[in-house]
């Protein structure tokens, strides 16, 4: 069966969507992270939709969801790679992503990752258990 | 009826049936005709396609008939669609680069066999020969001016594009700094043009790599509900993509206007000045000017 | 107006939605329509393919390059014999569902189109028309 590949770069998984998904693969992917974020206990994903020419309400649905999820295995979700269309059609729309964070490219989201992670580790260094 | 043409133009012409009944025939003598015209363009369109656009167009005639038996009126509901056919033929060839004659062509060529079928058909009759051929004359002749005209409009459709285009290109986005784009927006904006230089902001984004944008609007004199708008949905826009925008330049009165419109801004960084709007992106790249040490 | 192109497809599966995104968005290029605009009605396209799917237990979209001059533009026909919307008002308000989706189907669709049309009767099926204008 298809399955969307999914990267491990260090305590980071990377998952780039180069398909224009039907609903079963795209649920498929959200198991297959949940999985692997529980298993490889990483920090942080990374998911790269910078090949997507369109985000509906389903795959809206489907990153919030790993968003949500991550962040109860104490992980983080950076979206990237958003085209401006997509992003001006998701507006109209009226879906804004709540709980997604998102950066331009790879790169930066890797160090929105990378910093989001520093700053949760002083902040639980700094609370009392 | 058209009442000046009433003498000459038979109350039923029997071109429709001609054609119905000659279909095939005709069909290929006017492929033979298009094909040989000194104005055939083979290299922007492929034979079997034009033979399927004139294929149609032969049907829409005999339609048309069925609702204006003396093919007199080419104004009438009873042409619209093969008016909007004509006009979607024109249209695309004036967008792949035919010149007017090479379009208006598709339309004279089929004037010599018609005849040579109307003549076939109507050997006998002389004088109906002679009133159908004027009947044809006068139909194809303001056939192919309507598809003059059409293939006039889109070439200014197309030439509009482009100018819109290059106003496109001319649009000035503006490195700042590292991560910082600044958009200084002038003169009134209408709606459509505010939509294209939005969509080049986001566009420019994402080639840059910027995080920050800075929408300056000093120069613009006054905002209406619609520019306010796209003003906001380009904000939200680059904000999913995960970059930010400040907006500066806010006069007082565009203040009122925007307050007054009930548009809300809260969402929204705004800066009166272009240079805040700078201060406030350095500080968000995290980066800082110092003054250089003076060396004595 | 003139129909200058036009194609059915069946939607029957969730492979299909993804075919119906695609044939939208040639039928759109085609029609010259902006990236932008092209974006915006596929993505409606997307979903309305999906609620005939999930709700009306599948069904068919027509899709026509329709000329209206001086006009083009793109027109798409999603019909199911499915169940029907009871309330279609209260169906057409954002953030509404049944499905614990985003309830954004139609109400996204009507927003992402210039012209929306919905038919729909109970124990019978559903009928909804969007059309995007160049």
């Amino acid at each position: 069966m298809e399955r969307i590949p999914i990267l491990k770069m260090g305590d980071y998984l990377l998952v780039t969507i180069q398909v224009d998904m039907h609903d079963r693969l795209a649920l498929t992917l959200q198991d297959d992270l949940t999985e692997g974020i529980a298993r490889t206990r990483a920090r942080g994903v990374l998911i790269d939709i910078s090949s997507l020419e369109i985000v509906d309400s389903f795959i809206g649905r489907m990153l919030g969801n790993i968003a949500a999820m991550s962040r109860v295995l104490d992980a983080e979700t950076v979206v990237v790679g958003m085209r401006p269309a997509v992003a001006i059609t998701l507006v109209e729309l009226g879906l804004s992503l709540p709980g997604v964070r998102t950066a331009l490219n790879v790169e930066q989201g890797m160090s929105l990752l990378q910093g989001a992670r520093a700053e949760q580790e002083n902040a639980n260094g700094r609370a009392e258990r | 009826m058209n009442q000046k043409a009433q003498s000459l133009i038979p109350d039923r012409s029997r071109i429709p049936e001609m054609i119905a009944k000659r279909e095939s025939d005709l069909l290929t003598d006017w492929m033979r005709e298009q094909l040989a015209a000194t104005t055939l363009r083979s290299d922007l369109m492929r034979e079997s396609e034009l033979r399927e656009q004139s294929r149609q167009f032969l049907n829409l005639v005999i339609r048309a008939a069925s609702q204006q038996p003396g093919l007199n009126d080419i104004n009438a509901p009873a042409w619209e669609e093969a008016r909007e056919f004509l006009s979607g033929v024109s249209r695309s060839r004036a967008h792949q680069g035919f010149s007017p004659s090479e379009t208006a062509t598709f339309i004279f060529s089929l004037k010599q066999p018609l005849f040579s079928l109307m003549r076939q058909e109507l050997e006998g009759d002389p004088r109906k020969l002679a009133d159908e051929m004027w009947v044809a004359t006068a139909l194809l002749d303001k056939l192919g001016l309507y598809t003059t005209e059409a293939y006039q409009k889109a070439r200014e459709e197309v030439i509009r594009r482009q100018q819109q285009e290059l106003l496109e290109l001319s649009t000035p986005v503006v490195v700042l700094w590292e991560g910082i784009l600044a958009l200084p927006l002038i003169g009134t904006l209408d709606s459509a043009r505010t939509q294209v230089v939005m969509e080049s902001l986001l566009e420019k984004i994402v080639e840059t790599g910027a995080s920050i944008a800075i929408i300056d609007i000093t120069g613009v004199p006054t905002v209406d509900t619609l520019v306010a708008q796209h003003l906001l949905k380009t904000v939200s826009a680059a904000r999913l993509m995960g970059a930010d925008c400040i907006i500066s330049g806010i006069r007082p009165q565009i203040a009122q206007t925007i307050v007054h419109l009930g548009v809300n801004l809260t969402d929204v960084i705004t800066k009166s000045s272009l240079a805040d709007a700078f201060a406030v992106a350095l500080r968000r790249a995290r980066m800082v000017i110092t003054r250089a040490e003076n060396h004595g | 107006m003139a129909v200058l192109k036009d194609e059915t497809m069946s939607i029957k599966s969730s492979e299909d939605v993804v075919r119906v995104r695609q044939v939208a968005r040639e039928f759109a290029a085609e029609q010259g329509l902006s990236l932008v605009d092209q974006t915006k009605i596929v993505t409606a396209a997307s979903e309305l393919a999906r609620n005939t799917l999930d709700h009306g237990g599948g069904g068919t979209v027509r899709l026509e390059a329709i000329n209206s001059e001086p006009r083009r533009g793109l027109r798409l026909t999603f019909e199911d014999q499915g169940p029907g919307i009871p309330d279609i008002e209260l169906a057409l308000k954002d953030g509404y569902t049944t499905g614990g989706g985003l309830g954004l189907g139609l109400s996204g669709a009507k927003r992402l189109s210039n012209e929306f049309e919905i038919f729909s009767r109970v124990g019978e099926g559903t009928r909804v028309t969007i059309t995007r204008w160049k």
